[in-house]
């Protein structure tokens, strides 16, 4: 399957997806770029023109952009360790076998397939509520004050909520490569005399390196994303507690209908993504290679 | 040092038992081998032994201390896994310190413990290397090289050479052979291989359903066989069984007679050779005879038998008889 022949074959049959995909990348990034210089502000459509970077400009002197920045890689980073470190535990635990382990993987895997604006609603009304929420009710079972989840800790609620949704793919893809770990490895750790803790730590920890990879690459991907579920509690607030750059772009682009500096928060976007994926490729790429 | 008892030692897997109950001992220093058809018990046996199962019932000794419910780390045993279980992250010479490491023994002593072995067994210029870069024979040197690090009470193989090309296999045989003869640590190996038996082993112990045929030295098994499934497992390629007739001339229900014990020529018996399999060394011949079944025959150098030639055939050793329980007479 590799003569001179195959390979252009080959070639010539992916040509027109990556075409296909380089145009649908290159156009909007483009237009992005284009308007991103230009002063267009839907509430004075006649006013026009090139203002070089005075939309980026704006951006960082913005006192909002830094802490939109912070909040972004701070959701990024906290849901990660959350999901990896409990999708490790969680998985262990539902390997062992049970009764029911049919219906407990179900059970596990199931907020992955609740959409985002449903279960961040579902937290802030059902769990996060002062007055209707089971954790104010809790609170004040034990006669304490309920506390003000969205208002006090807005962004530990977001990183909260958004954990709770990635925490099953994390579980998911670290429990398959819990499964491929040949059990006469755990037998031989075990005659070496390793403990429980030791053959975590050396043997399934460093099964799970691949995996774990994975499940940061991917997740990283979609978290620098999140917006619903900020949109639907938080509303980036207060004031600008919750604000991360998506939200804040979207508030520039929607609110203020200024769509010059949502290109510009935009592009900055695009370069933060470059950079985090730089160092996690750095960092962790190498683990992908066998 | 490394003598292992077993005492009434049984198993079952929920409804089924697996091992109905094995007494066996294991004196120290002895190379014994397990060898039986595959499904015989025999893996779950050393791995009862190892302690990775818990046994139902009985008692396993191990230099006279009870060992029955010790967890596999304090038995003092070591054990190369059928798929020698390396770990793929860890260098080789990770590797065989791992169960030194586990031990907490200092780092000067890992390495030159390491460094003995490595010396043992030719590895000591893969140390830095991972199993994945090796190739079949140099892992499984990896595998017992992990194993006699930790200085054990004994040695347990699980079917160790089966992963291995048929060149490599011999090669093995003989490392592993001599690997017992310098160290004079207690061995267990478990093969369905019945030539590694033979070749290896001070005392064979052949298994069927979880229980023991017989347990004795190669040859005694060769010569003696205690049961049908014995002489019929041991020697290749497998004994001639006559019933009928044939049998009743010599008094027993059934007779066997190797195919190396039958010689080509004059004889009483008559038969078309069917199968015939020219080795240069030997000649195998399978012989449709009359009145009897078909015989295999291992005659000795070049024999000009074709497919479809009568031949004569006579009985050149000896005859083993048994009765009608499949016990030799």
């Amino acid at each position: 399957m590799s003569t001179q022949s195959s390979r252009f074959a080959a070639r010539l049959m992916v040509a027109p997806s990556v075409a296909l995909l380089l145009i649908w990348m290159i156009v909007p990034l483009a237009m992005t770029l284009y308007y991103s210089f230009r002063l267009y502000r839907l509430l004075s459509p006649d006013r026009t023109g090139w203002v070089g970077f005075n939309n980026y400009l704006w951006f960082f002197n913005s006192p909002d952009f830094w802490l939109a920045l912070f909040n972004t890689l701070a959701l990024v980073g906290g849901v990660l360790v959350i999901t990896v470190t409990l999708g490790i535990l969680i998985a262990l635990l539902i390997d062992q076998p049970v009764k029911g382990q049919g219906f407990l993987r179900i059970l596990v895997i199931a907020p992955f397939f609740v959409m985002p604006p449903v279960a961040a609603s579902i937290w802030e009304n059902l769990f996060m509520h002062p007055q209707n929420g089971l954790f104010s009710a809790v609170a004040r079972g034990f006669g304490a004050q309920p506390i003000l989840f969205l208002e006090q800790y807005p962004m530990w609620s977001v990183i909260g909520i958004v954990s709770w949704e990635w925490l099953p793919f994390a579980t998911l893809i670290l429990l398959t490569a819990l499964q491929s770990l040949s059990s006469e490895q755990l037998e031989a750790a075990e005659m070496d005399g390793a403990g429980a803790f030791a053959r975590f730590r050396y043997i399934i920890l460093p099964h799970l390196t691949r995996a774990i990879t994975v499940v940061i690459l991917i997740q990283t991907i979609f978290l620098l994303g999140i917006f619903g579920e900020i949109f639907t509690t938080t509303q980036g607030g207060p004031g600008s507690a919750s604000t991360t750059l998506p939200y804040m772009i979207f508030k520039q682009a929607i609110a203020a209908k200024d769509i010059g500096r949502a290109a510009a928060g935009g592009i900055i976007a695009v370069i933060l993504a470059n950079i985090v994926a730089y160092f996690l490729m750095r960092g962790l790429g190498r683990n992908l290679n066998s | 040092m490394g003598k292992i008892q077993l005492t009434k030692v049984r198993k079952a897997f929920g409804e089924v038992d697996v091992i109905p109950g094995i007494d066996l001992t294991i004196e120290d220093g002895e190379f014994v081998v397990f060898v039986g058809p595959s499904g015989c018990g025999k893996s779950t046996l050393l791995r009862l032994i190892a302690g990775l199962e818990d046994t139902t019932s009985g008692t396993i000794e191990i230099d006279g201390k009870d060992a029955t419910n010790l967890p596999p780390a304090k038995r003092g045993l070591a054990m190369v896994f059928q798929s020698y279980a390396l770990y793929p992250h860890m260098t080789v010479r990770k590797n065989i310190a791992f169960p030194l490491k586990m031990a907490g023994m200092d780092r000067a002593e890992q390495d030159r413990r390491v460094e003995r072995a490595a010396k043992v067994l030719n590895l000591t210029n893969y140390l830095d290397r991972r199993p994945g870069q090796l190739s079949g024979g140099q892992r499984q040197r990896v595998a017992i090289g992990r194993a006699i690090v930790r200085e054990p009470a004994a040695f347990l193989f699980d079917e160790p050479l089966s992963n291995l090309d048929a060149a490599l296999r011999v090669g093995m045989r003989q490392e592993i052979s001599e690997l017992h003869q310098s160290l004079k640590t207690t061995m267990i190996y478990v093969t369905h291989d019945q030539v590694e038996a033979m070749t290896m082993a001070d005392k064979i112990v052949v298994l069927n359903a979880g229980r023991i045929e017989q347990v004795g030295a190669p040859l005694e098994l060769y010569n003696h066989p205690r049961n049908l499934f014995v002489a019929g497992f041991i020697g290749s390629p497998k004994m001639n069984f006559i019933e009928g007739a044939e049998a009743a001339k010599h008094d027993a229900h059934t007779i066997g007679i190797r195919p190396e014990h039958i010689a080509v020529g004059d004889g009483p018996w008559e038969g078309v050779v069917g199968l015939s399999e020219h080795l240069g060394s030997d000649s195998f011949l399978k012989v449709a005879v009359e009145g009897i079944g078909t015989l295999t025959v291992r005659a000795p150098g070049e024999v000009a038998a074709r497919h479809g030639d009568r031949i004569r055939l006579a009985p050149a050793g000896k005859i083993h008889r048994f009765d009608t329980n499949g016990l030799a007479i």
